[in-house]
């Protein structure tokens, strides 16, 4: 059951992503080079939504607490926001976006999409930018 | 208005609220703040015993359910309501960029969604810092490589 949730979550998710156009890299890029600033708005309308939702809920219909947002926790690793920016401009894809292009059918996204578990792997297995200690850390 | 959004605001703004309620979904239920990008790291955890990878085992099968959710949701929007698109990016870009990306947002520990969405949302200052700092560099990398490349 928990798990369905994150199923029909993640569509309504990634609907939209394909809905505001986010799954395409070329729109993407015509943000970052101030050609069309639509991304703003997609992201406005999300946080206009889970704000508010994040705020008053309080308990999970399904039992348990809220988690706390723990993203942020431990040492700022600065260095890998720089990383992710420098590939977010020279490819147009960041994770959400690439995954759900797969759904979209566009292929040659994939050529991404292995390009991020590749560097993700990379990342957890060398540890790069990550404190030895911070491991067990839960991720946003 | 035109100039700043030349495909109008509707597909946007109707996109962002659809990933609002997703991720508005997945909280009211479960009260887990999703991001996208922490899957990258927890699918591992199937295949590799060590302990970075092992460490995530509990938090793997939702972050496969969701990104599973992600990629049927796009699949309905795109062939029940528009068509697809095939990118004209080259995939070597597509690779090097996604390789960054995925050590990038892994050592950062959270993406647009994660840190742009969930953290923001949560009123989070070092979020605030990360999507700053990710946007600002991709700003400048992409808009450097338009007047390198032709």
């Amino acid at each position: 059951m928990r798990l369905i949730c994150f199923l029909l979550g993640g569509a309504l998710f990634g609907a939209g992503l394909a809905r505001s156009g986010m799954t395409r890299p070329e729109v993407v890029l015509e943000f970052l080079r101030f050609e069309d600033l639509g991304l703003l708005l997609v992201m406005g309308g999300a946080i206009g939504v889970a704000l508010p939702v994040f705020r008053l809920a309080r308990r999970p219909l399904l039992g348990g607490a809220p988690e706390a947002f723990t993203a942020t926790l431990g040492e700022r690793r600065w260095l890998g926001s720089v990383l992710f920016g420098l590939g977010w401009g020279i490819a147009g894809v960041c994770p959400g976006a690439a995954l759900a292009s797969i759904g979209t059918g566009n292929t040659p996204l994939l050529w991404a999409v292995g390009g991020m578990f590749l560097g993700a792997f990379v990342q957890g297995r060398f540890r790069l930018l990550a404190p030895a200690a911070e491991t067990g850390a839960t991720d946003a | 208005m035109e100039a700043l959004f030349p495909r109008g605001v509707l597909p946007y703004l109707s996109g962002g609220l659809l990933i609002g309620a997703g991720v508005a979904l997945i909280f009211i239920l479960t009260g887990v703040r999703a991001g996208a990008s922490g899957v990258l790291t927890s699918t591992f955890s199937w295949f590799s015993r060590r302990p970075i990878f092992e460490a995530l085992r509990a938090e793997r099968a939702w972050r496969g359910m969701f990104t599973l959710g992600l990629l049927l949701g796009a699949a309905v929007w795109t062939f029940g309501f528009s068509e697809p698109d095939r990118t004209t990016v080259e995939p070597m870009r597509l690779l090097l960029g996604g390789f960054l990306v995925g050590v990038g947002t892994r050592a950062a520990r959270g993406c647009t969604s994660g840190h742009g969405i969930c953290g923001l949302s949560s009123l989070s200052r070092d979020s605030l810092g990360h999507v700053c700092l990710f946007m600002g560099v991709a700003i400048v990398t992409a808009q450097a490589m338009g007047r390198l490349l032709p």
